[in-house]
C-alpha cells in the first residue's frame, strides 16, 4: 500500500539487505502486529479467505453441476453421494451453494466497492473543497441519511427491475452517503495537517494533494468500515434475492436458493439450511475480520 | 423546548420534500408507461392519449412532481396502477400489522439487548461475558430470514406451536418479533458493554463510590444512567434496521403488513403505492428519530435543547 511506503521512507534507512527498519513501525506494521495476536479476528480472515478461494475453485471443487437436472433423485436426503442433499429437480445442495458465493460474494463485494470508491470521491471533494461545494454535498447527504438505506434501495430496485445486477447497482449507491460522511469527516480533520501545508507550499496540486496526501492517510477508517459494511451487504443481497428481488431461478445465488427452498420447508429442509449457513458463515468471518481490524487501526471507531 | 421541537419539525419539510422528490424522479426516469399498464397492451392509443391527458402525464416534470406534493400535503397518495384502490388507504390498512410487528421486536430488542450487555459490562466471572459477547456476534451475523426459517421448521412444522401460514394472534407474533429484534438485540448488547466499560471508569463514578454509595445505586444512578445515551442513540438509528428487516419478516412469516406490500408494490411495478409506502415509512422513521432525540434530555440534564 501507498502510505506503508511513504511512512517508511522517512523511518528507514537502507541495510545490506535492501531497506532495514530502524526508528520504528508503521502504522500497518503495527495493525497486522495487533491483528495477528488476535486468535478471533485471525479467525475471520482465514475463513474469509477460505471462502473466496472455495469460491473461485468451485468449478473444481463441486462434485456435480449446480444445474444439471436429475429426476431420477429428487428431494434427497444428504447423503454420501450428495452430501448435502438434492432440490427437488435432483440438483446437488452443495455444489450449488459453492457455485451461488460466486455470485452473493461477488456482489456484495463489488456492491461496497462501488459505495467505497463514489463515497471516498464525493466525500474527498466536499470536505477538500469546503464552501458552497460542501454545503451542497452534505445537503444531499442529510436527505439521503434522513430515511432508512433500504427504502432507497427499494426504490432503485423498482427503477431498474428485480435482477442481481440491480441489486448490485442499487446497494453501491444507495451506501455513497454513508461512505462520503465518513470520508469527509476524516479529510477536514486531515486537511489541516502540516504536511498538507507543506505540499501546498511547494505546489502540489488540488489533486495530487488530495490523492498523494490526504487519501493515503484516511484509509484506515475507510476500511473498516467496508469491512463492516461486507456482512450487511452479504445479508441484503441474499435477503432481495430471497424476496424475489434479486437473483432469479435457476441462480444458484444464495438467497435465491432459499427462496426456492420456500416451498420444500416440510419436505426438505437441507434445501434452505445449508444455502443460509454459508450466508451465516461469511457474515461471521467478515465481522469476525471487522471487529479484529477496527481495534487494531481506529479505536475511535468502537461501536 | 418548544423552540426546539418546533425547528425540528420544520427541518422534516426539506427531508421528506427530498425523499419524495426522489422517488418521483425514480419513477420518471423508468421505462414503461403507466397508462399502458393501466390500460393493458391492447388498448387503443386513442384511449392511451386520453388517459395520459387526463391524469396530467403530459405536463412537464416539475408541474406533475408539485401536484404530486400538494396532493400528497392534503393526504392523497394517488391510485394504484392496478386496481385503481386510493394509495393512503392500502398503507393505512396494513400499518397496524407492521406496527405491532417492529414495537415488539424493538421492545424485544431493548430489554433482551440492554440486559444482555449490563450482565456482560458488570459480570466478574469472564465467561458469562465472553458468552454473552459470542452470542451477540452469531446474533449479528444470522441473516433474520435464515433464523425465521430454521424456527419455521422447528416450532411450525416439527412441533406445530405456531401456525406456519401466517395467523394474527399474539402468539403468531413472538416468532416474527424474536426473528427481527435479534440483530439490534446484538447491536445494542455489544455498545451497552461498551458504554458501560467506559463510563465506570469515570471520576463521577468514583466520587460516588468515595462518598460510600452502595453498589447498586452506583451502578443504577451513575453508570447505567450516563452509559445509556448513547444507546438510546443506536435505538433510534436501529430502528431503520426494524422497519427495513419488516421487508424480509412480512414475506417470511405471510404478515399482511407494509413490508410485504412494498415487495409486491415493486414486483408489480406500481410506482403510485411505491412512492407512497417509501414517503410514508420515512416519515415514520423521522418521527421516531425527533423523539428519541427529545429523550436525551430526560436522560442527561447536561443536554440542552437551543
Amino acid at each position: 500500500m501507498k502510505v506503508e511506503r511513504d511512512s517508511q521512507v522517512l523511518l528507514e534507512t537502507p541495510g545490506k539487505d535492501g531497506w532495514r527498519q530502524v526508528a520504528g513501525e508503521s502504522q500497518w506494521q503495527i495493525a497486522w502486529r495487533m491483528l495477528r495476536r488476535n486468535p478471533v479476528a485471525m479467525f475471520g480472515l482465514v475463513g474469509l479467505l477460505l471462502l473466496i478461494l472455495i469460491t473461485i475453485l468451485s468449478p473444481l471443487l463441486a462434485p456435480c453441476n449446480p444445474t444439471e437436472i436429475d429426476y431420477n433423485h429428487p428431494l434427497e436426503p444428504p447423503s454420501g453421494v450428495h452430501k448435502w442433499g438434492t432440490d427437488d429437480l435432483g440438483r446437488d445442495i452443495l455444489s450449488r451453494v459453492l457455485w451461488g458465493g460466486r455470485e452473493s460474494l461477488r456482489v456484495a463485494i463489488v456492491g461496497i466497492a462501488i459505495a467505497m470508491g463514489g463515497g471516498t470521491v464525493v466525500g474527498l471533494i466536499s470536505g477538500y473543497y469546503g464552501g458552497w461545494v460542501d454545503n451542497l454535498i452534505q445537503r444531499l447527504v442529510e436527505i439521503m441519511l434522513a430515511f432508512p438505506t433500504i427504502l432507497l434501495l427499494l426504490s432503485i430496485v423498482a427503477a431498474l427491475g428485480p435482477s442481481l445486477g440491480t441489486v448490485l447497482v442499487a446497494l453501491g449507491i444507495s451506501s455513497i452517503p454513508g461512505y462520503s460522511r465518513l470520508v469527509r469527516g476524516s479529510v477536514l480533520a486531515a486537511k489541516n495537517f502540516e504536511y498538507v501545508t507543506a505540499a501546498r507550499v511547494i505546489g502540489a496540486t488540488h489533486r495530487g494533494i488530495m490523492v498523494r496526501h490526504i487519501l493515503p492517510n484516511i484509509v484506515a477508517p475507510i476500511i473498516v468500515y467496508s469491512t463492516l459494511g461486507l456482512g450487511s451487504s452479504i445479508i441484503l443481497t441474499a435477503g432481495l434475492s430471497y424476496i424475489g428481488l434479486g437473483a432469479q431461478p435457476p441462480s444458484p445465488e444464495w438467497g435465491a436458493m432459499l427462496n426456492y427452498g420456500r416451498r420444500y420447508l416440510r419436505d426438505a429442509w437441507w434445501m434452505s439450511i445449508f444455502p443460509g449457513l454459508a450466508i451465516f458463515f461469511a457474515v461471521l468471518c467478515v465481522n469476525l475480520l471487522g471487529d479484529g481490524l477496527r481495534d487494531a487501526l481506529d479505536p475511535k471507531l468502537r461501536v | 423546548m418548544t423552540m426546539y421541537v418546533m425547528r425540528r419539525l420544520f427541518m422534516l419539510i426539506p427531508v421528506l420534500l427530498g425523499v419524495s422528490f426522489l422517488t418521483f424522479a425514480i419513477a420518471q426516469i423508468t421505462p414503461g408507461d403507466p397508462v399502458v399498464l393501466m390500460l393493458g397492451n391492447y388498448a387503443t392509443s386513442e384511449r392511451v392519449t386520453e388517459l395520459r391527458e387526463q391524469l396530467g402525464l403530459d405536463d412537464p416534470f416539475l408541474v406533475q412532481y408539485a401536484r404530486y406534493v400538494w396532493n400528497a400535503m392534503h393526504g392523497d397518495l394517488g391510485k394504484s396502477i392496478r386496481g385503481q384502490t386510493l394509495v393512503l388507504d392500502e398503507i393505512v390498512a396494513r400499518f397496524p400489522s407492521t406496527l405491532e410487528l417492529t414495537m415488539s421486536a424493538m421492545l424485544f430488542a431493548v430489554i433482551g439487548g440492554v440486559s444482555a450487555g449490563v450482565v456482560a459490562a458488570t459480570t466478574r466471572r469472564r465467561w458469562v461475558d465472553g458468552m454473552t459477547m459470542v452470542i451477540a456476534l452469531v446474533g449479528l451475523s444470522v441473516p433474520s430470514f435464515w433464523l425465521a426459517i430454521i424456527l419455521i421448521i422447528i416450532f411450525g412444522i416439527n412441533l406445530g406451536w405456531v401456525s406456519v401460514t401466517g395467523g394474527e394472534g399474539i402468539k403468531d407474533l413472538i416468532l416474527p418479533s424474536f426473528c427481527l429484534g435479534v440483530g439490534p438485540a446484538a447491536v445494542l448488547a455489544r455498545l451497552t458493554r461498551s458504554s458501560i466499560l467506559e463510563v465506570v471508569r469515570e471520576d463521577y463514578v468514583r466520587t460516588a463510590r468515595a462518598k460510600g454509595l452502595s453498589e447498586r445505586v452506583v451502578t443504577l444512578r451513575h453508570v447505567l444512567r450516563n452509559a445509556l445515551v448513547p444507546v438510546v442513540t443506536l435505538i433510534g438509528l436501529q430502528f431503520a434496521s426494524l422497519l427495513g428487516g419488516t421487508v424480509f419478516i412480512e414475506s417470511v412469516f405471510a404478515r399482511p403488513g407494509l413490508g410485504r406490500f412494498a415487495v409486491n408494490a415493486i414486483t408489480a411495478r406500481d410506482f403510485p403505492q411505491i412512492q407512497g409506502v417509501v414517503l410514508f415509512a420515512a416519515t415514520i422513521y423521522v418521527l421516531f428519530n425527533l423523539s428519541i432525540d427529545l429523550l436525551y434530555g430526560f436522560l442527561d440534564p447536561r443536554i440542552r435543547y437551543d
